[in-house]
């Protein structure tokens, strides 16, 4: 059973939206992480969330640092903190615009250079500080302010660009899974070398749904399949107890859909579109998982 | 001792002798030797930096800020392209106030595509409350190096500090050079407000007008004060290794009517050309520019002024003659002359001298028709 | 101010033999600059490189325009390129060459380098290599001082060969 200690390292006055699910995920993340903890984090949600100088809501060191910036101002604190023999992890919070499209490279040139650091993408699929904007990570047929009439690509598959450098560890998560966001996170900090986790992280205003029901979503993402949680240890591939329930009865992805303003009126091709190409991916994760390939 | 090397080599020289904890280092030319050089220390041991072979110069400042938010010395390179591409994080790293140690070999940008000496890369960087000296000779590049990294982590100043050198005139030209040993000239590196988990804080968090603006004004009361940490340096060295340096290298102005103004190898090839037209009866000087920032200020009063610009600012004039004008009020003969590595000789110079016209500028070999 | 212009082909080690007769300059008692023209590198392509000495700090950083010696490492480049443009009246030629040649009057030294190399076994990727033994032809002109040359070879090369070969290019030397 895990203990998930009391201490709180996020103080209650943030500049969150009601319901955020980055900071309830980044709650966990740094109640696992403990106090010995540097947050780089790039231009995001979070950049807000943690305050105005001169306060700042978090109890762990911050470096804000440029958009693109992340992942590779991490590997220079990572180098140098080690050199002077430090163990303090150093973990990127970066959002996923941050992420898979402009942060890509340098997160790329990180995870192959073997830097020591935990990179976290929380995953509110779209450009949510400037106000919901399509992102690389925004789903096909998801409306956002630069989308109006629904996505018309899929969403970038960063798991496999990031699965590509074989990081010791990976990880998806979501910020309705708690006590698995916590072990993964403790995992992927007991780990040397570049570790990643991916939290799909429910977002009320963005995906217009109300501020209560964040977890709610976020389950139902999983329980959909619409979201796969699992993890890749050394390459193999675990896929995680929710998920596994998940694969053999589904709940039916409409469920997911229609309870998010961000899909209304989608085209039913969409929905069979999306359908197919989720249940492509749980497949080819079953197949690795079975070692099949 | 005594050595022949390249401006290049003799950077790294100087960088294995300041030891950073952390060097970033992605190549371009004209700079990559400088980079391969340090790679070679780290590989014989002979440094003991942490060596970060990262994937863009974007990246290369990032990984420096990321290093020097710890309290650790950091040195990259890069020229041209590359210093224009982290041009986002070269204000970042200033912003951030960190000592991190940059040498830029100023070449063009393109297109077309020209590898060869021009200011204008680093001139446009002028702006970002990183310090620059720009230097004359490969002796004068492994001393700046080692300076730069006194000033920039002098508690006054907490400011970058950017040593440029002149591509191919000086970072590919082999000139005798002392590889002094630096002993302890170098103290070490206290950044007051290194991360520390036991003392958790925000960095750079979102930030009002109000504290913003005295966040900006720190910036510039610095660079005030660099003045000051930039002649006690300079001076300090002289004591220690017998090498003089200013702000402002003058060369026979005492008692000059048309002093010759100029920044890195120009300034030094311009010495040349006031030898010759001293020889013709010109009582010429010349004036090399060594820092850029803080912008030194000149004695001109009463002499005629020939400003050659190794750069420009198109739609409003050569950097260096606008600036000095404004800060002096002299009305400058304004030179166009060298961009993209174009040969100009001490001749050329003199010519310069002789034909000068105040306020008029010219391109130098370029005629109405092209 | 001696100014010597190197011409050569990339590869063959011009840069290099600019470099070993600036150093042997210095150790001299003299100042020597030594700067390649540098375009994009590639191999085989007709190269030049510059060398200036003075008794006194050089400022100069342009190219050299009046050599006051003109060294041919290549003599295929002479093919292509017109090695002696801009020579001083007085100028000279150090040719890598068997046989001496007319080069407009100029005096001409002709010493069999590659022989030399081959001769020493001195070679790097099946090319002969032509950067040590010139110091000693250039010390025999009266450019540098023999002690000087041996000097900076050792400096920048721990194999004897390269010694032996500048003290072969010395002997053989024909004015």
């Amino acid at each position: 059973m895990t203990e998930i200690p009391r201490e709180d390292y996020i103080l209650k006055c943030t500049s969150a939206c009601a319901g955020c699910g980055d900071t309830l995920a980044l709650r966990y993340v740094l109640k696992a992480a403990g106090p010995d903890t540097v947050l780089v984090v790039p231009a995001c949600c979070t950049s807000v969330i943690q305050g105005i100088y001169p306060h700042t809501a978090f109890n762990v060191p911050v470096y804000n640092v440029a958009f693109a910036a992340a992942a590779a101002c991490a590997s220079g604190m990572s180098a140098a903190l080690r050199a002077a023999g430090k163990k303090t992890n150093v973990i990127v919070y970066a959002g996923d615009g941050g992420t898979v499209d402009i942060g890509i490279q340098a997160l790329s040139g990180a995870l192959e250079r073997g830097t020591d650091f935990l990179y976290i993408c929380y995953d509110n699929e779209a450009y949510g500080n400037t106000g919901m904007q399509r992102s690389g990570a925004t789903p096909l047929g998801a409306r956002t302010t630069t989308t109006p009439e629904g996505k018309l690509q899929p969403k970038k598959d960063l798991d496999a660009i990031v699965a590509a450098h074989r990081p010791p560890y990976m990880a998806t998560a979501c910020s309705a899974y708690p006590k698995d966001l916590f072990q993964k996170v403790q995992k992927a900090l007991s780990t040397r070398g570049p570790t990643f986790i991916h939290i799909l992280s429910p977002c009320p205003p963005g995906w217009r749904f109300p501020s209560e029901k964040t977890v709610e979503i976020g389950k139902l993402a999983v329980r959909t399949g619409m979201w796969i949680l699992y993890e890749r240890e050394q390459g193999k591939v675990t896929i995680n107890g929710p998920s596994r329930a998940a694969m053999v009865k589904p709940l039916p992805v409409e469920e997911y859909l229609s309870a998010q303003g961000r899909f209304k009126g989608i085209a039913p091709e969409t929905v069979a579109r999306m359908k197919d190409e989720a249940m492509a991916v749980a497949q080819r994760l079953q197949r690795e998982e079975e070692g099949v390939c | 001792m005594l050595t022949v090397a390249t401006g290049n080599k003799a950077v790294a020289a100087a960088v294995k002798e300041a030891a950073p904890a952390v060097v970033a280092a992605y190549p371009i030319t004209p700079q990559t030797e400088i980079v391969e050089q340090i790679a070679e220390y780290v590989a014989a041991k002979e440094l003991k930096s942490q060596y970060i072979p990262v994937e863009s110069e974007h990246s290369a400042m990032a990984a420096c800020i990321g290093a020097s938010v710890t309290g650790a010395r950091t040195f990259t390179a890069t020229s041209s392209h590359g210093l224009h591409y982290m041009h986002e994080m070269v204000n970042w790293a200033a912003g951030a106030r960190l000592p991190i140690v940059m040498a830029n070999v100023n070449r063009a940008l393109g297109p077309g595509w020209n590898i060869w000496a021009e200011h204008t890369d680093a001139f446009q960087e002028r702006d970002t409350g990183w310090l620059q000296v720009y230097v004359g000779s490969v002796q004068e590049a492994y001393d700046a190096v080692l300076m730069a990294f006194c000033i920039a982590e002098d508690e006054r100043v907490l400011l970058p500090v950017m040593v440029n050198l002149d591509g191919f005139l000086l970072s590919h030209t082999m000139q005798p050079f002392d590889v002094t040993p630096v002993g302890d000239f170098i103290p070490p590196l206290h950044l007051p407000h290194a991360i520390d988990p036991a003392n958790p804080g925000g960095y750079g968090t979102l930030t009002g007008p109000d504290n913003y603006f005295a966040l900006r004004w720190d910036i510039e009361r610095s660079m005030r004060d660099a003045v000051s940490v930039i002649r006690e340096t300079q001076e300090r060295f002289f004591q220690r290794f017998g090498r003089r340096y200013d702000m402002v290298e003058e060369y026979r102005c005492e008692d000059a009517d048309v002093v010759v103004v100029a920044v890195g190898t120009l300034g030094r090839e311009a010495e040349v050309a006031v030898d010759l037209l001293r020889e013709e009866g010109v009582r010429a000087g010349s004036m090399r520019i060594r820092w850029l920032r803080p912008f030194p200020r000149l004695d001109l009063s009463g002499r005629d002024v020939v400003v050659i610009d190794r750069d420009y600012s198109f739609g409003f004039g050569g950097i260096l003659a606008r600036s000095i004008a404004a800060t002096t009020g002299v009305n400058p003969t304004s030179v166009i002359a060298g961009l993209g590595g174009q040969e100009v000789t001490y001749e050329d110079i003199a010519g310069f001298v002789r034909d000068r016209e105040p306020g008029k500028e010219t391109w130098f070999g370029v005629t109405n028709d092209v | 101010m001696f100014e010597v212009r190197i011409h050569s082909r990339g590869g063959q080690g011009g840069v290099t033999a600019a470099r070993l007769l600036a150093l042997a300059a210095v150790r001299d008692g003299k100042y020597a600059t030594a700067c390649p023209f540098y375009g994009a590198e590639r191999r085989g392509a007709p190269v030049v490189s510059f060398v200036r000495i003075d008794d006194r700090a050089i400022r100069v950083s342009s190219q050299i325009r009046r050599p006051d010696l003109v060294v041919v490492l290549d003599p295929s480049v002479m093919d292509v390129v017109d090695v002696l443009q801009g020579i001083k009246p007085s100028g000279r030629v150090l040719l890598n060459a068997r046989e001496p040649r007319d080069m407009a009057g100029h005096p001409v030294f002709t010493v069999d380098l590659t022989g030399i190399a081959l001769r020493e076994r001195l070679e790097v990727a099946g090319s002969p290599i032509l950067n040590t033994p010139v110091l000693g032809a250039l010390a025999k002109m009266g450019i540098i001082t023999m002690e000087s040359a041996k000097s900076a070879i050792t400096e920048m090369f721990s194999d004897p060969r390269n010694v032996s070969a500048a003290e072969a290019a010395y002997r053989e030397l024909v004015a």
